[in-house]
């Protein structure tokens, strides 16, 4: 593939984590390195597994195929492939594909000299995801609690484990984790309209500057995060979002085993009014 | 004016950072959790236990002392004594080796006097005795008709008593918080935590709604889709609020049991038997007895009891999943309640 008469400039040699040079090249726009390498391994494996496990399941429905994790008697031990071993190796590809591709940004960083917001970002949605099937099964001591790989079959066990607190909506990591959903669509949504506005004037008038952007928010709300720092909001709010997540899900049975409601009785008794 | 709008964000931080995690330390509880798979792999049915907080709750399921049984035969109790007006088909032995029985499990302190007048015991002056009547009428009702619920274990007074004049889990209507007048006057029976409704803001009267009549209807599901045409002159399908009502009743059950939603039922779809778990069939006849004997054995008793014995609304206490249960799926863990008293039992009735 043709590169762009700029691209060289950026194209250049080193910065690698492991592997040094040999891996150190590209394949039409994409850059390789031992990540890359490791990356197409462990998503190829992955989802040939996942292919495997729905040629000897019962259906290629493609909304009701299902590679269940073991039952949870089998604990944290190696379970036979057609009773969730095949989920257990398919977890081992998952997260050896995300890490190395998160590698491989960082590496793809360290060639251009920037800071490594962008992996650590990417970072912190493969620890939610290491949270449900890695962490909390540890920590409840069985693969079993680990969500199962399907469309619908993960839908019922979002479902499941929810009503396993009762009512999960008195989960407080939840609540944080929904609202910080939810504003960090609010911040991008208002994010692009502003920058829209700003590039969209009325015909035959000038585009506006950043200058615009904040003056159009110091007179709505009497404050303007700024051009960065809209940026940096951006990255809290959605970060966090996939954080407290994490933590929800985390808290819920390892350090919580009732109904969410029952847990907000330290407001009943605190020491002011009980 | 920035730096110090910098450290009173860096303030609020530390302050919020170290109030979460006392929170966390007093709060929440702590690995290892026993967990039992409920459904089919990965489902995500499954009940989680605290062996900390379970061992409290097994200290108060430990089966009565056993006194053996009595053989049947003899002189039948109603010819041995007066006023002996439901157990006189027992023999005189059976009929004492069940007052010794009750008297173990309702008032051990009290002893005989808590129901009878030691100098005529035939009396039945005293309330106690009258509601006592009662009782066993309802024990052995649930033994012979709700054995789709109790099985061959079978209930005696100990199942809800556990040695106390009356039973620890029993529930009356709540008079609600003292509200403001106007609009706020009524909290339309919710918004408030209650132990009745899991402490969710779920309306707190979901018991004598559904639980003090048979028939109640607690299926909300609807099984048409959307839009709902309703027949002229037909009833109003449930709405939110029914909706609610049966949330609420269905977390009273769980914690009743110390179980969640996923040991009867496949949240994917509540209302499906193919899809809920054979415990839900359990469940539901214990529906249908509660309603029966709130309705026709421990409502009816309100004129009997005196005013100590009401709730604020001046109610008779009403039963529900937790009398029995007291935090067990099987109370006392399934130990035998008949086998020492088959008198309680369907054919002595």
């Amino acid at each position: 593939m043709a590169m762009l008469n700029f691209e060289r400039k950026y194209r250049i040699r080193g910065g690698t984590l492991l592997g040094g040079d040999l891996f150190d090249f590209w394949v039409g726009p994409f850059y390789v390195g031992f990540f890359g390498v490791t990356t197409i391994f462990f998503s190829f494996l992955g989802t040939a597994l996942i292919l495997y496990g729905a040629a000897i399941g019962p259906t290629w429905n493609v909304w009701q195929i299902n590679i269940a994790p073991p039952a949870l008697e089998y604990g944290l031990a190696f379970a036979p492939l057609k009773e969730g071993g095949l989920w257990q190796l398919i977890t081992i590809c998952a997260v050896g594909a995300f890490v190395s591709w998160a590698l491989r940004e960082a590496e793809i960083c360290r060639k251009l000299g920037m800071g490594y917001h962008v992996p650590i970002a990417f970072g912190v949605a493969i620890f939610a995801y290491v949270t449900l099937v890695v962490i909390r099964p540890v920590l409840l001591g069985a693969w079993g609690h680990g969500f199962p790989y399907g469309i619908l079959s993960h839908l019922d066990w979002v479902s499941n484990v929810g009503y396993q607190y009762l009512h999960f909506h008195y989960n407080p990591a939840h609540m944080l984790a929904v609202s910080f959903f939810f504003t960090t669509t609010l911040a991008l949504s208002l994010h692009g309209a502003l920058v829209l506005s700003a590039t969209n004037p009325k015909k035959g008038e000038p585009v506006k500057t950043a200058e615009h952007e904040n003056a159009f928010f110091r007179d709505a709300i009497g404050y303007s995060i700024g051009t960065l720092g809209i940026h940096r909001l951006g990255l809290f709010l959605a970060l966090s979002a996939g954080f407290w997540s994490a933590v929800c899900i985390v808290i819920s049975g390892p350090f919580w085993t009732r109904g969410w409601p029952e847990w907000w009785n330290w407001w009943l008794s605190l020491p002011i009014w009980s | 004016m920035i730096e110090g709008l910098k450290a009173g964000l860096a303030l609020i931080g530390v302050v919020a950072v170290s109030l979460l995690t006392i929170a966390m330390l007093i709060t929440f509880e702590r690995p290892p959790i026993d967990s039992t798979q409920i459904g089919y792999d990965g489902v995500g049915m499954v009940d989680h236990v605290n062996p900390r907080l379970e061992e409290e709750v097994q200290a108060r399921n430990e089966p009565p002392f056993s006194l053996g049984a009595v053989p049947p035969g003899g002189r039948p109790a109603g010819e041995a004594y007066e006023n002996v007006q439901v157990l006189a088909d027992l023999s005189e032995d059976q009929f004492n080796h069940l007052m010794v029985g009750i008297t173990n499990w309702v008032s051990p302190e009290e002893g005989c006097a808590y129901c009878h007048n030691l100098e005529n015991l035939a009396s039945d002056e005293l309330y106690t005795k009258v509601v006592s009547r009662r009782m066993i009428q309802m024990t052995m009702t649930i033994n012979s008709e709700y054995s789709d619920h109790v099985g061959q274990t079978g209930v005696n007074c100990y199942t809800c008593h556990r040695g106390n004049n009356v039973p620890e889990y029993l529930w009356v209507e709540e008079d609600g918080p003292k509200a403001m007048a106007g609009v706020s006057a009524s909290r339309q029976d919710q918004n408030v935590p209650t132990r009745i409704a899991g402490y969710s803001t779920m309306p707190y009267t979901a018991l004598e709604t559904l639980l003090t009549e048979p028939g109640a209807n607690i299926r909300v599901a609807t099984q048409s889709a959307l839009p709902f045409v309703r027949e002229a002159g037909a009833a109003p399908p449930p709405d939110i609020k029914d909706t609610e009502v049966t949330y609420s009743l269905m977390m009273n059950m769980s914690q009743g049991l110390g179980v969640n939603c996923t040991y009867c039922h496949n949240s994917r779809n509540w209302s499906s038997w193919e899809q809920s778990t054979p415990m839900r069939v359990t469940a539901w006849h214990g529906i249908q007895m509660a309603q029966d004997i709130n309705a026709n054995y421990l409502i009816p008793l309100q004129p009997v009891l005196p005013e100590n014995r009401l709730g604020p609304a001046g109610d008779a206490p009403k039963a529900n999943c937790e009398t029995c249960h007291q935090g067990l799926a099987l109370p006392m863990n399934g130990a035998p309640m008949l086998e020492d008293h088959p008198e309680l039992g369907e054919s002595y009735k």
